[in-house]
């Protein structure tokens, strides 16, 4: 536990020592501010005191914005040869992978605390809905440990940190997109599984305040796995 | 603590970069590792402190293999081209390796202050790593691996890429730590391994060549004694002609006739320089130079490695 601390701490330092830590969260404030206040159907408009903008809007700047914060996190390891230095050490790749997920997971739980100013101000514009407020906030954590766990996935598979990138992008837009559409488009058997396997899907139920299990187990699931993947293939080394 | 390698097999692909490897090493003993590029030296190592698996034999470090993980806190690795990470301090460094290596919360402020001491750190301390010349670099990199004591030293190549008096004061220090620790070092720098390593290993496409002393290696090479010899004569067919009729010379090559340069082979075993004195005392020969040539660690090198 201890290591896994250490690395997330290090990692966590890392980000805003280099910079990234901060522009991360000042664009994606930017962006979720700007769309959920200001433009296109924003709040003015909705005319209702609730977060259903911020929240359509947060799964699409996490969308981007997590591979953007995870592409280095391995592969810069692997590129530099640092891994070596961390593996030779009494510290195994499961306990690298995890505390770099939770350096990961910190940084995206900060930006969505500070957007909470959203959330307190339209409770002075209107009578809010705080069991789905807080639902959707807490299905956002999940979708990002979700994302999270895609992007350490591609982290480690390449040692070039555009390559890992574009590979959390390209797995992400299946489960973003495509597999929501398969689901619609193709009916029987399958159709359901792609429609399991859409994260739209389960998310928008939570971010509605509904909560069910199912929903939970799966965006544990892509995350465990996506984590395991990276263990392994770190493993693989040898 | 003792290590022993034994029958290491590794496959990269088809190709087979070790063959077969088995030594050992005990503590207060430095050894040096010597071996073209590509011999198997980095693999050998990365094998020992468990970075990369093998695919026969073990290594056993105190009684433990290194497959089972456990061995790691008791080496201390300074890998190939020192990696380090250049947007951290190195104090920070320090202390991030000081934690990963398990060393006691309280303890770590000292023993980073410890590092920075021995390995001559403490101008640069607050520096980013990423702002060091390669020298200090190399220091950052034996600092951390340091840090937590270990009783074991695995050295890639520490040497490389510093200067002269840099190599010096890094030579020194290994020497200083292998009187207690169990060191390893690679290198083919070999006036290096002659200066700080009590034994030294000949590593060759996956093999093992040579194990021993540099004198025993020497030894074990040395064939016949070489002499140059420089006289000032004229007659120089007159000259061989004496020598070869000496009991211990084997050959008289004449390499330049007008100066009188030759090179004398005697037989295996035995010395000519007394007889050869003698006869040109005997028949007025003055000496210019009597030269005779050692064989080299290089040559004993170069004899094992090349086909």
């Amino acid at each position: 536990m201890d290591s896994i601390l250490t690395i997330s701490k290090k990692e966590l330092a890392g980000f805003f020592e280099s910079l990234s830590g901060y522009i991360v969260l000042i664009a994606f404030l930017g962006f979720t501010g700007f769309f959920t206040w200001l433009y296109g159907s924003d709040i003015f408009i909705r005319k209702q005191a609730d977060l259903v903008v911020f929240f359509s809007i947060a799964k699409w700047t996490l969308f981007f914005f997590i591979p953007a914060i995870t592409m280095k996190l391995i592969s810069e390891e692997k590129n530099t040869g640092t891994l070596e230095l961390l593996l030779t050490k009494p510290l195994n790749e499961s306990q690298l992978v995890i505390g770099k997920f939770f350096a990961a997971f910190f940084l995206v739980a900060i930006a969505l605390a500070l957007t909470l100013i959203y959330y307190i101000s339209i409770s002075y514009l209107g009578k809010v809905d705080h069991g789905a407020i807080i639902s959707g906030y807490l299905g956002l954590l999940l979708f990002s440990a979700a994302y999270i766990g895609i992007g350490l996935f591609a982290s480690s598979i390449s040692k070039n940190q555009i390559v890992a990138f574009l590979l959390a992008l390209l797995i992400g837009i299946f489960f973003q997109i495509i597999f929501d559409i398969l689901g619609a488009s193709i009916s029987g058997v399958w159709g359901k599984i792609f429609d399991f396997l859409s994260i739209s899907g389960h998310f928008d139920s939570i971010s509605r305040g509904v909560w069910d299990t199912r929903d939970i187990i799966y965006f544990l699931s892509v995350c465990i796995l996506g984590i395991q993947l990276a263990k392994e293939n770190l493993v693989n080394r040898k | 603590m003792n290590i022993e390698i034994n029958n290491v097999n590794k496959f990269y692909g088809y190709q087979k970069v070790l063959d077969d490897v088995s030594f050992e090493v005990k503590p207060g003993e430095i050894l040096g590792f010597l071996g073209p590029n590509g011999a198997g030296k980095t693999t050998t190592m990365k094998i020992i402190t468990g970075y990369i698996g093998m695919d026969s034999g073990d290594v056993i470090i105190d009684g433990k293999s290194v497959k089972s993980g456990e061995t790691k806190s008791s080496i201390g690795y300074l890998p190939e081209n020192n990696p380090l990470y250049l947007d951290m301090p190195v104090v920070d460094y320090l202390k991030f390796s000081a934690k990963l290596q398990g060393v006691d919360k309280e303890k770590i402020e000292s023993k980073v202050r410890e590092m920075i001491k021995l390995t001559g750190l403490n101008k640069e301390k607050h520096k980013l790593i990423g702002e060091l010349s390669k020298g200090f670099r190399q220091r950052v990199g034996l600092a951390q691996a340091l840090i937590h004591d270990p009783e074991i030293l695995i050295l890639d190549e520490p040497t490389t890429g510093l200067d002269p008096n840099q190599i010096i004061e890094i030579r020194e220090l290994i020497k200083e730590l292998g009187k207690e620790k169990t060191v390893i070092l690679s290198t083919h720098i070999l006036p290096e391994v002659e200066a700080t390593c009590d034994r030294i290993l000949i590593i060759n496409k996956g093999k093992i060549v040579a194990n021993g002393t540099s004198k025993d290696l020497r030894q074990q090479a040395e064939g016949n004694n070489l002499l140059k010899l420089k006289l000032e004569i004229y007659d120089s067919n007159a000259v061989v002609g004496k020598l070869k009729e000496l009991p211990s010379v084997e050959d008289v090559v004449i390499v330049n006739d007008k100066e009188g340069r030759f090179d004398i082979k005697s037989y295996k075993g035995l010395k000519s320089n007394r007889e050869i004195f003698d006869l040109c005392v005997k028949n007025n020969w003055p000496i210019e130079e009597m030269i005779p040539i050692e064989t080299k660690l290089e040559d004993v090198f170069r004899d094992l490695t090349m086909n």
